[in-house]
């Protein structure tokens, strides 16, 4: 199969997540659509990495999923906190990011 | 062979990724994006990425989504209205923002000229992407970046345990329950600093209540 294949999934995938980051309004919503975003820069990687036969694009897929383990921790860490301090679990109710 | 499996896995994965977004309660987006995420896994495989696509099954699609899942039943994943607030001229501006953004995507990538876009590949070895070769790297060429992902991931467990803990501190009744090495290694009552300061325990009624000449002379009797 063509490279070109999967970098074509990889660009769809991305769009799909951008336009979700813009128009869901939970959240956490929002963070599985930056999952998808970055699961898509993944593919992407794989992929060059394929092309070139070279496995430095793999560990680059490797960390850019520790990043994103850390990202989902601390994003689901504020929304609890959300929740514990009654506010909205809604991101055009919260205009403000104090304390 | 491999067409077919890279025409089923891309169609679940795209599925996937349109399910996250369209679907209204967030327990089915989480549903959705496990879907997407096993599909991803498979298109890895077939890049010869096989201990990237394992770890994906395991880590992504395993522990990350039953985080998730933990979340929106705790935080009670109910249904929202899908759009923005303000009406659909921005539904449709975030609509079109996408279709520019998939174009430039794709000019960026499939234009970009370079030549090995349209074969599969070079040739690679057959232990491209194993297990053995990946962790070669991780602990040779990649050893500061694999550290730095490390202490990343020590920082945001913290910053996660920091921000969803209670608000307000301890209440006083468990100050008072908590036990220190202190406790074993010097009895009650021998003129710490946490019980000069009233932390560590209250002092018992009588040696409050007495005057000083009492407690002299209870000192007295001590002696003798």
């Amino acid at each position: 199969m063509d490279i070109g294949w999967f970098l074509a999934v990889s660009a769809l995938i991305f769009t799909i997540g951008a336009v979700g980051v813009l128009t869901r309004r939970s959240p956490l919503v929002i963070l599985l659509c930056l999952e998808l975003m970055l699961n898509a820069a993944n593919l992407a990687l794989i992929a060059f990495a394929r092309m070139h036969g070279n496995q430095d694009g793999q560990i680059f897929a490797i960390i850019v999923m520790v990043v994103a383990a850390c990202e989902v921790t601390v994003g689901l860490g504020v929304i609890v906190a959300m929740h514990r301090r009654r506010l909205p679990i809604d991101v055009d109710e919260m205009q403000e990011l104090q304390g | 062979m491999g067409e077919l499996l890279f025409f089923v896995a891309g169609i679940g994965a795209i599925a996937g990724a349109i399910g996250v977004v369209a679907v209204r309660n967030p327990f089915y987006s989480v549903l959705a994006l496990v879907s997407h995420l096993l599909c991803l896994a498979a298109l890895f495989l077939l890049l010869r990425a096989e201990f990237v696509a394992a770890a994906q099954v395991v880590v992504y699609a395993g522990a990350v989504m039953v985080l998730y899942v933990f979340v929106v039943a705790y935080v009670g994943g109910q249904d929202e209205p899908l759009g923005p607030r303000a009406g659909n001229s921005l539904k449709l501006v975030s609509v079109i923002f996408g279709a520019v953004l998939f174009a430039e995507l794709c000019v960026a990538t499939l234009g970009s000229g370079l030549q090995l876009i349209d074969t599969g590949g070079t040739p690679a070895p057959g232990s491209f992407g194993s297990p053995a070769e990946i962790g070669t790297l991780l602990l040779t060429k990649f050893l500061l970046p694999f550290e730095v992902a490390s202490f990343l991931l020590l920082i945001a467990a913290v910053g996660a345990v920091v921000l969803a803990r209670r608000r307000g501190g301890l209440s006083n009744a468990e100050e008072q329950a908590r036990y220190s090495a202190m406790d074993i290694l010097r009895p009650a009552y021998t003129g710490t600093m946490a019980e000069a300061v009233g932390g560590r325990h209250t002092l018992p009624e009588a040696t409050v209540t007495n005057t000083p000449a009492e407690a002299a002379a209870q000192a007295d009797s001590g002696d003798r």
